[in-house]
């Protein structure tokens, strides 16, 4: 387990020594000068590009600038925001990931239960109606991109039924855009939460209930499911005792490589909804041309990914004994 | 024997347009693929107002398609705000995202299959430090990583004419293709080791054939399945990435007809005023991407099951 561990550890640092590299050096190597962009582009005169490239530190030799942004980026000295006027880089990026946070418990609390319901009936049906049907349903939801089903979600369901006297008198909430306000609690925010979540929803439905349903038929191939079936116990309890506990292991992987999924469909889903989170800023940020901020954002995202990915493998190494550790 | 394995590469083909035609799924999905590379191809002869920005329209005009009568009209999809022609819009936005999507597909394949080959039959080191490179990219959003490159280059200031220039103005497509590569890679690589210990691989290093002509002419015919069924994949995620970075305003510029633009202008409250102006092209992404996979699915059944 230990050995476990120490590979899987170092392994981690040194995709995250990779991937921060690669974000630090997207500004470094495009043909161009970074300080120009930020200074305004062709409007900029010398001067300013001088002062940036000074404050930036960008007369400092490659490495020396890439330890310094290292060391800025982990002590939380994030530089101030371009983009809004008298912000400061850190504590946006964390007011709005606590926003994305929501939306992504949210999301995961809607889509985990759902997907493994739809993939394990697909699986115990395999190539029958229910499975034929949850098939049909989740591939055309996942072709669809989150803007279209955003929209739809927004002008149809928000707009056109949230109006009707059926919706008015349920007393339920459609809410056309999420705009929140950024003290909101959680309580008060869960009604502009639930229409973005859904979206995110569709976005992972169909890979979490395909990868389940794979799952599920592999099991039900193995030798210990005939064993059981033949010994006399009712098929109920086979599914449930065995099957599925051996079947829904794997899914915790999956659920973890869905947050990167999950990460990128809510950009797009939090500028549809115009939502406060960490997406709609990186939007933002580009638009605005603040490439700190935008490189803080991608050095935030990654960080969350990384961490999910090595929680999942611990986690499903602990789960199951049959785990290669060495 | 070569011509034994191109052969082989051959039938795999021909048992894809079986396995097409069996499913009526994806047979369905390669017909509608193939109706929307026509519009691409020939969107010009096909629209009826081939200058997408013709504004000599009324404005915010009804649809006039009628479904049931078969029965286009002056403008089957409506006019939007600005009195231009959506139906011909929709037409003509086909091109741009088959060329974007398609051309990136086929760089990012053909480059990643040469490094995949390269890394799985080499071995040692370099494929290891390759991969491990891979793997960090990999863990950064194939999204995040695109706007942040967009936003990038679409600010730097380049002299016209000049090669950067030229590269800004593909930006997307570059994007594209470099995100998907290590991609590709990772799976020419791993369909590598599985051939490389082959006897007729090993018959060739007997022979004293040199590095490329066992990786070209001995390797890659027999991983081309893998590498089909990859490629397929790969234009469904690129149609995708395209129509999203269109939509969020990191695509084609206005007025272009592209087809995630054309959603974006109308949406807010534009959509109270002329629904089809968003609709239609929304329409036109959801179908195609619905079809694009449909046969990317069929592909990957036929080749994968025999290969």
């Amino acid at each position: 387990m230990l050995l476990f561990l120490r590979r899987r550890f170092l392994f981690f640092f040194f995709t995250y020594l990779l991937s921060s590299l690669t974000i630090f050096f997207l500004l470094r190597i495009l043909p161009g000068d970074p300080a120009r962009v930020i200074a305004g582009g062709r409007e900029a005169t010398a001067e300013q590009v001088a002062e940036i490239r000074a404050e930036l530190g960008l007369n400092a030799p490659l490495p020396a600038q890439y330890i310094s942004w290292v060391g800025n980026f982990l002590g939380g000295n994030w530089g101030d925001t371009i983009a809004f006027r008298g912000a400061q880089n850190y504590d946006l990026i964390i007011e709005r990931s606590l926003n994305s946070a929501r939306l992504a418990a949210v999301a995961l609390l809607m889509s985990v239960p759902l997907s493994l319901v739809l993939g394990v009936i697909a699986g115990l049906f395999e190539n029958k109606l229910p499975d034929i049907l949850i098939s049909l349903l989740t591939l055309s939801v996942v072709s669809l991109p989150e803007f279209v089903t955003g929209l739809f979600l927004i002008n149809i369901v928000a707009l056109r039924w949230g109006s009707s006297d059926l919706a008015q008198s349920l007393g339920w909430w459609f809410p056309s855009s999420s705009a929140v306000r950024a003290d909101a609690s959680f309580g008060e925010m869960l009604p502009a939460l639930w229409l973005p979540a859904f979206a995110a929803t569709l976005v992972m439905l169909a890979y979490i209930s395909r990868l389940t349903r794979a799952g599920v038929i592999e099991e039900l191939k193995r030798d210990y499911v005939r064993t059981a079936a033949l010994k006399g116990i009712p098929w109920r309890t086979v599914i449930w005792r065995h099957v599925l506990r051996n079947a829904l292991l794997p899914t915790i992987t999956v659920i973890a490589i869905s947050i990167s999924w999950l990460i990128s469909g809510l950009v797009v889903i939090e500028y549809v909804f115009g939502f406060p989170g960490l997406g709609s800023l990186l939007i933002t940020a580009i638009e605005r041309r603040d490439l700190l901020l935008a490189q803080a954002i991608a050095m935030v995202t990654v960080t969350v990914i990384l961490f999910a990915n090595l929680f999942a493998d611990i986690a499903y190494a602990l789960l199951n004994p049959r785990v290669e550790l060495a | 024997m070569r011509s034994v394995r191109v052969s082989r590469v051959y039938a795999a083909f021909k048992r894809s347009a079986g396995a097409q035609l069996r499913h009526p799924q994806s047979a369905v999905g390669t017909l509608a693929v193939a109706f929307f590379l026509v519009l691409a191809l020939f969107g010009a002869q096909l629209a009826p107002h081939p200058n997408p920005n013709d504004q000599s329209h009324a404005a915010r005009l009804p649809p006039t398609l009628d479904i049931g009568a078969l029965h286009l009209g002056e403008h089957p999809f409506g006019t939007d705000r600005l009195g231009r022609d959506v139906y011909s819009r929709v037409i003509l936005g086909a091109g741009s995202i088959f060329r974007i999507a398609g051309l990136g597909t086929l760089i990012s394949v053909l480059a990643g299959s040469a490094l995949g080959l390269f890394m799985g039959y080499q071995g040692g080191w370099i494929d290891e430090v390759i991969g491990r490179v891979i793997d960090a990219l990999l863990a950064i959003p194939a999204l995040l990583l695109a706007l942040v490159l967009v936003g990038i280059v679409r600010n730097l200031d380049f002299e016209a004419g000049s090669w950067q220039a030229a590269l800004a103005d593909n930006v997307i497509l570059l994007v594209i293709s470099l995100l998907y590569i290590p991609i590709v890679a990772r799976v020419a690589r791993s369909a590598t080791l599985d051939i490389r210990t082959r006897e007729f691989v090993e018959a060739a290093e007997v022979r004293g054939e040199s590095k490329a002509y066992i990786i070209f002419r001995e390797i890659l015919p027999s991983v081309v399945p893998s590498l089909v069924v990859e490629a397929s994949l790969r234009f469904s995620y690129a149609i995708f990435l395209v129509a999203s970075l269109g939509f969020l305003g990191f695509g084609a510029r206005p007025p272009s007809p592209d087809w995630g633009l054309m959603v974006n202008e109308n949406r807010g409250g534009f959509y109270q005023l002329t629904p089809w102006a968003l609709e239609f092209p929304a329409l036109a992404i959801a179908v195609l991407v619905i079809a694009v996979n449909l046969m990317s699915d069929g592909i990957r059944r036929a080749l994968q099951k025999g290969a």
